[in-house]
């Protein structure tokens, strides 16, 4: 028996997955959410198995919603978004329908949930890291403690490496994202960030100046006087966006 | 080059009063200065040297149509000019010589006004030779300037109807996906849709760009695809539509107003959770329709709007194209509330 979880904003389109679910007995549908918020209440809840996530929801997408879960199940996504789009992540979802979708191309999808079940579990979280979407690179959606917070990417001082984590700073502080600095470094509009350092993506908005540091090195000096390690390397790219 | 300045009236008609002027001139001039020559001899001389003249001037007409000067090689024209006066002198002299040579008097008369003969025709040919160049060069541009105003007209065409096209394909989908499941819910409402569903369509189709439709016309159209969408979005999704008694006439771009709103729906659904009330106004300021779209928001996500935002780029590029004018679209917000404000101007 497996618990399945249905995320999608439309109520029809949410009927319609239950409706096709019917046939599998195997397969009990748990939850029915309307949004990413419910969405991500109900996973924690349910620990549900499978789940059929729609992409353009209210607030948060619905990957915004999985980058926020720990351990995310396996994901079949159902979604109006164009096959060039959705082609990204064929490597990763257990499979994705394009609505509308008929009972037999939605079998197809359960199958093959059925039969990597029995095996290992997809890899949610390498989709995250491979899948941008288009215009979604505007805000980033962090989660502290049970709360959801979407930063636009404006209001984003700096980042800095942590381990396995990214630190986030604003001006409310920080927020820790499972995420790697190479992926912030592709994903941050490239006008406004750059990395200056191996551990430092910096939001070119908030220097005030640029000093020399040690030999060869600088340091970049924001705003609300935070010291930025800017590497030689860094200084080059730094002076390209700045126009120096 | 295809049309010769011979076939243009305004070319022709002052080349041939003038070449007449030119003969009869020389004429009189002749008659009143030189008495003692007979008729004969005066109208021989001038009809024969204007005549070849003409030729000369014809022969470098032709020049011209193949071989237009830049602006600055008109040396090269002068020069030209020169060595066909020099080439008129020299058959105009023979000619001469062999019908009127006959005459001593005649003869050395012609031989004193060579100068002067030379002179004139070097002015005359050079005169035409330019002419004819401003003359090719007028067409030229013309053309140039027709070739400009039909790609710019092509391309603006081009360009509204793309921007119109942009139908989203997102909204097809999802509201085929509504109908599928409808299909197994409630069979009628599936019928009742597809029906709202192709009736939408077909309006988007039919309509040609910068057609003009009156604002109801326009606002049944948009109830059509709000009915759509209230099918999609259940409870969520509510509007509220207001229209001035004397706005109701007044004209508009054919679907300018659906993508405003298809914009305001997904920018209120998508950034609350909850009812989202859309609502649409329209009155009538001075002699322009205005209409004010709002939508929920909330600011503490929204990023801060610049300028137009949010997606409505291709409808003030729209409304650029159809009037020159980049004021006509502007958007506020006021606490958590979104407008879309839409100015039309109005024929007197």
């Amino acid at each position: 028996m497996s618990k399945v979880i249905i995320i999608d904003d439309e109520f029809l389109a949410r009927s319609m997955v239950k409706e096709y679910l019917q046939k599998y007995p195997q397969l009990e549908l748990v939850a029915e959410c309307g949004d990413g918020f419910e969405g991500m209440k109900a996973i924690q809840e349910h620990k549900p198995d499978l789940i059929f996530l729609d992409i353009q929801m209210p607030k948060i997408s619905g990957f915004e919603m999985l980058e926020l879960i720990e351990e995310p199940p396996a994901v079949i996504f159902a979604t109006a978004f164009d096959e060039y789009a959705i082609k990204a992540f064929e490597a990763h979802a257990v499979d994705y329908l394009l609505k509308p979708f008929d009972q037999e191309r939605f079998d197809k999808a359960v199958n093959k949930f059925l039969a990597q079940h029995k095996g290992s579990a997809t890899n949610t979280q390498e989709l995250l890291n491979d899948v941008q979407l288009p215009n979604s690179n505007n805000r980033i959606v962090v989660k502290n403690g049970s709360k959801i917070k979407i930063i636009p990417v404006q209001e984003v001082l700096y980042l800095e490496a942590a381990d396995d984590f990214v630190k986030i700073f604003t001006k409310d502080g920080y927020f820790l994202k499972n995420k790697t600095m190479s992926f912030f470094e592709a994903f941050l509009p490239a006008d406004l960030f750059v990395r200056s350092h191996r551990s430092y993506i910096v939001n070119i908005q908030e220097i005030t100046r640029i000093d020399p540091y040690e030999k060869d090195g600088h340091v970049a000096i924001l705003k609300n006087g935070t010291k930025i390690n800017v590497s030689r390397n860094g200084y080059g790219k730094l002076k390209a966006v700045l126009g120096l | 080059m295809s049309s010769s300045p011979l076939t243009a009236k305004r070319f022709l008609t002052p080349l041939i009063i003038a070449w007449v002027v030119l003969v009869t001139a020389q004429v009189f001039f002749l008659r009143s200065y030189f008495p003692f020559f007979p008729l004969y001899t005066v109208l021989t001389d001038s009809l024969l040297s204007n005549f070849l003249l003409l030729v000369a001037g014809l022969l470098m007409l032709n020049v011209t149509k193949y071989y237009l000067p830049s602006t600055y090689q008109y040396t090269s024209v002068i020069a030209a000019c020169l060595v066909l006066t020099g080439l008129w002198l020299f058959v105009s002299n023979t000619f001469l010589k062999i019908f009127l040579g006959d005459s001593e008097v005649y003869a050395a008369f012609l031989k004193n006004s060579l100068i002067i003969r030379a002179g004139f025709a070097f002015l005359v040919l050079t005169i035409l030779t330019i002419a004819a160049i401003l003359w090719y060069n007028w067409v030229e541009r013309q053309k140039v300037e027709q070739r400009r105003t039909d790609a710019d007209r092509l391309s603006r065409e081009a360009e509204l109807f793309k921007l119109r096209q942009q139908l989203q394909p997102h909204f097809l989908f999802n509201s085929l996906n509504s109908i599928n499941a409808l299909i197994g819910l409630n069979p009628q409402q599936a019928r009742r849709m597809v029906q709202q569903l192709s009736d939408f369509l077909r309006g988007t189709l039919k309509k040609e760009e910068s057609q003009m439709i009156s604002l109801t016309e326009e606002i049944n159209y948009l109830n059509l695809y709000l009915e759509i969408e209230k099918v999609r979005f259940g409870n969520r999704l509510m509007t509220s539509i207001s229209i001035d008694e004397d706005t109701k006439e007044l004209q508009l771009p054919t679907l300018l107003l659906q993508p405003i709103v298809e914009n305001a729906i997904k920018f209120g659904l998508y950034d609350t959770i909850g009812e989202t009330l859309i609502t649409i106004e329209s009155t009538k300021e001075l002699s322009e329709l205005c209409i004010m779209v709002s939508n929920p928001f909330d600011p503490e996500t929204s990023l801060p709007k610049t300028g137009t935002g949010f997606g409505l780029s291709s409808i003030k590029r729209r409304l650029y194209l159809l009037y020159g004018r980049n004021d006509l679209l502007s958007t506020k917000t006021k606490e958590n509330i979104y407008y879309t404000i839409v100015k039309i101007p109005q024929q007197a």
